[in-house]
């Protein structure tokens, strides 16, 4: 009896001695060296995977931020400057200054302004809708209102208004990772430059059709009428396609053009009330 | 009788203009010509505002291989080069032009003698085809004169002629078959000479039979022109359908007729080519049939290319108060249409006006995995699996799954108990699916 225990404890150990010399050499041939750094940097990054920064998911961002020479064309926009400036901080290089973005919607057709000319019984999804026709509306440019953008953003940074029929962003929560903008077939979700106090001034329209159509389909598009182009002193704005834009670079804020817009398709968003003054002015100016 | 072997669905026919004789629709007082109205190249126009037009004047003209010429459809004063919705709602580059009498270029031959000798030779054909802009009448609009010149490397030894009108409602191939059949006939043998065959296949669903009676009667005069009934069922007007209801040809995934040595033309496009080659009358109308359940008077019209849905309408004894949808095209594949100003075009082939009780879709529910969409799928697809795919954005499995290879017939979404929308998804798959690939190729 004693003896078969002998055997078996001597064979297995042989065994194992055996597969310990086999395994050793197995790991020293495929042995993976891995920067630790990687593993710091990640934990330092969000970890939301959202794919903003043009990579899979955080380890791969990881991955080539601690690979990269420079930190030029990588940026997180979820983690923002500080993050960056943690993770150049980490791996003893420069971190660049990046503007932070949000995501803006262009176009305020409201069923208000914009009324349905037909209507659409398909799936609520706005891809599909565009690649049947141009939608409930007779404008072809603005928002099908399906909300495909909503379901795209993973950070609860929007919800579509029942009333507006317009999806709303919610500018603290926005991390302008971009998953709206690809999310949209018509191409109206825009990433403009943030300002002081999220305030915001950009032409809510994206309409490319002449003044005519486009005000006939919806009336408060822009119609290319260029009253804001000449107003603005700082040539923050340009007209390309029928269709006004206001670079958020030069932008000063002024509020100019706002008030010269006749059909009210430029938005000003987050300011405090306007002065009795200008309020006068621009009354007289859209009478 | 002939079928296809795989799939297939039987919608209700309601063929309700298949005994009214085709009419001829008033000229109307303006008319919006697009430039593109083939798959291809849009032609480029070559008229300018307020050039004098007349009936049959080539206004745009061709732009590379895969295009196509378009002819004035009416004589007058070009108003002006604008946009015109297209049966998306998209506007679309069209010629506008307004009418002033009806006056034709004088080379077009407008007696109503048949000519049965055919003069040219089979490449004076096809270039009289690509002039006369001449393209596939069944719904496609692919350039006929593409499909006419075999490519090197590839023989055709099969002419097949698409008489089948599958789809529900329509009638307007039945009507010409019955009321055109010898011009048809002259047209089939043209394309023959044309592809250097010396058989053609005429294929036409036994709903029709007095389509096929007259058919084949007068096939007896002509050398090499069969006409074969074929079993009813959906969607045997399908080219790959057909050829293997027909020759029992299989046309490989991803391939096209000609590699099964096969050329398949409408009978819509057989006639446009007799018009073209022995009276000289380049394509600028064509039949559209208008139809629906409650419309007063409906029928099957010669109508000029750019004339407004509307006055197809208005002929019709206009809307019947219940109308809920205008569909352009048949019930399966057509499409729902938004302004009834979008013009008749090339491929518009009927318009049929659905009573609102009827242009409901069901609501969607769960898939319960009846498998009835993969036994309706005439191309052996799995739909309900290409949907769930493209719905979950899984598009390199949905290209393995050979989505690219859908017809978009719809006979899944027809067939589906749960009302599910199989082909809205399928579709939405199938363009992403050919955008991957082409973004592949161009890296």
């Amino acid at each position: 009896m004693s003896i078969t225990v002998l055997i078996t404890i001597i064979s297995l150990s042989l065994l194992a001695m055996l597969a310990a010399v086999i395994l050793y050499f197995v790991a020293q041939k495929f042995k993976v060296i891995e920067d630790p750094r990687i593993d710091e940097v990640q934990a330092v990054l969000p970890g939301a995977n959202c794919g903003a920064c043009g990579f899979a998911g955080c380890r791969n961002f990881a991955e080539a931020l601690v690979k990269a020479e420079t930190f030029e064309g990588l940026n997180c926009p979820v983690g923002g400057s500080s993050v960056m400036e943690e993770t150049a901080r980490m791996l003893g290089k420069e971190a660049l200054a990046v503007e932070p973005l949000i995501a803006v919607l262009l176009c305020n057709g409201t069923p208000e302004f914009r009324p349905h000319t037909s209507r659409y019984d398909g799936v609520p999804d706005c891809r599909i809708a565009h690649s049947l026709y141009t939608g409930e509306t007779d404008c072809s440019y603005g928002c099908l209102g399906y909300g495909d953008c909503v379901r795209a953003c993973s950070f609860d940074a929007m919800f579509m208004n029942n009333e507006t029929a317009l999806p709303v962003i919610i500018d603290d929560k926005c991390v302008a990772c971009g998953a709206c903008v690809k999310a949209c077939p018509k191409n109206i979700i825009e990433l403009r430059k943030k300002a002081k106090k999220d305030r915001k001034i950009y032409v809510a329209c994206s309409n490319c059709d002449k003044g005519g159509p486009a005000r006939r389909a919806c009336k408060v598009a822009c119609i290319a009428c260029s009253k804001c182009f000449k107003v603005c002193e700082f040539n923050a704005i340009t007209i390309v396609d029928n269709l006004a834009y206001i670079d958020a670079s030069k932008c000063t804020f002024c509020r100019k053009c706002v008030a010269e817009c006749p059909t009210g398709s430029i938005l000003e968003l987050n300011f405090p009330p306007r002065k009795f003054k200008v309020e006068e002015q621009a009354e007289v100016k859209t009478v | 009788m002939k079928t296809f072997p795989i799939g297939g669905v039987h919608p209700p026919e309601n063929k309700l203009t298949a005994g009214s004789e085709i009419r001829y629709l008033p000229v109307p007082h303006s008319v919006a010509i697009p430039v593109n109205q083939h798959i291809g190249t849009p032609a480029s126009i070559v008229v300018k505002k307020d050039d004098r037009v007349k009936t049959g004047q080539v206004i745009a003209e061709n732009k590379g291989f895969v295009s196509s010429n378009i002819h004035s459809s009416v004589s007058g004063k070009v108003n002006k080069i604008g946009t015109v919705p297209d049966t998306t709602g998209y506007k679309q580059t069209a010629v506008f032009i307004d009418v002033e009498g009806d006056e034709w270029i004088v080379t077009i031959d407008r007696s109503d003698e048949i000519l049965t000798e055919i003069n040219l030779s089979p490449e004076e054909i096809v270039k009289k085809c690509l002039e006369s802009g001449i393209v596939g009448l069944g719904g496609a609009t692919f350039p006929s004169h593409v499909k006419l010149t075999v490519p090197s490397g590839k023989r055709c030894d099969l002419l097949i002629i698409n008489g089948v009108e599958c789809e529900p409602y329509l009638t307007s191939d039945h009507r010409l078959m019955l009321e055109r059949g010898e011009e048809i006939l002259i047209g089939v043998t043209i394309l023959m000479k044309a592809l250097r065959v010396n058989k053609a296949m005429i294929g036409i669903e036994s709903n029709k039979p007095d389509a096929i009676d007259h058919l084949t009667n007068l096939a007896k005069a002509f050398q090499g022109i069969t006409v074969y009934p074929l079993k009813v069922k959906y969607p045997q007007g399908a080219e790959k359908q057909l050829i293997k209801a027909l020759a029992k040809r299989e046309v490989p995934s991803g391939r096209l007729p000609i590699d099964v040595n096969t050329v398949v033309h409408n009978v819509g496009t057989a006639f446009a080519v007799y018009e073209a080659i022995q009276k000289n009358k380049p394509l600028f109308e064509r039949v559209v049939t208008i139809t629906g359940k409650s419309v007063s008077n409906p029928g099957n019209y010669f109508v000029r290319i750019g004339t407004p849905v509307k006055n197809l309408i208005e002929a019709a004894g206009g809307f019947p108060d219940d109308t809920g949808k205008i569909v352009s095209g048949g019930p399966m594949m057509g499409k729902a249409l938004n302004s009834t100003e979008v013009p008749i075009v090339k491929g518009t082939s009927g318009i049929i006006l659905f009573p609102s009780n009827e242009s409901k879709r069901m609501d969607s529910m769960p898939c319960i995995r009846c498998a009835k969409c993969v036994q309706a799928c005439a191309l052996n697809l799995e739909p309900y699996l290409l949907m769930t795919l493209s719905e979950m954005g899984l598009f390199e499995r949905a290209e393995k799954e050979r989505i690219t290879d859908c017809m978009e017939c719809g006979s899944c979404s027809f067939i589906c108990p749960a009302g599910r929308p199989l082909l809205d998804y399928i579709r939405l798959g199938k363009a992403t699916v050919i955008k991957m690939a082409r973004e592949r190729v161009l890296k």
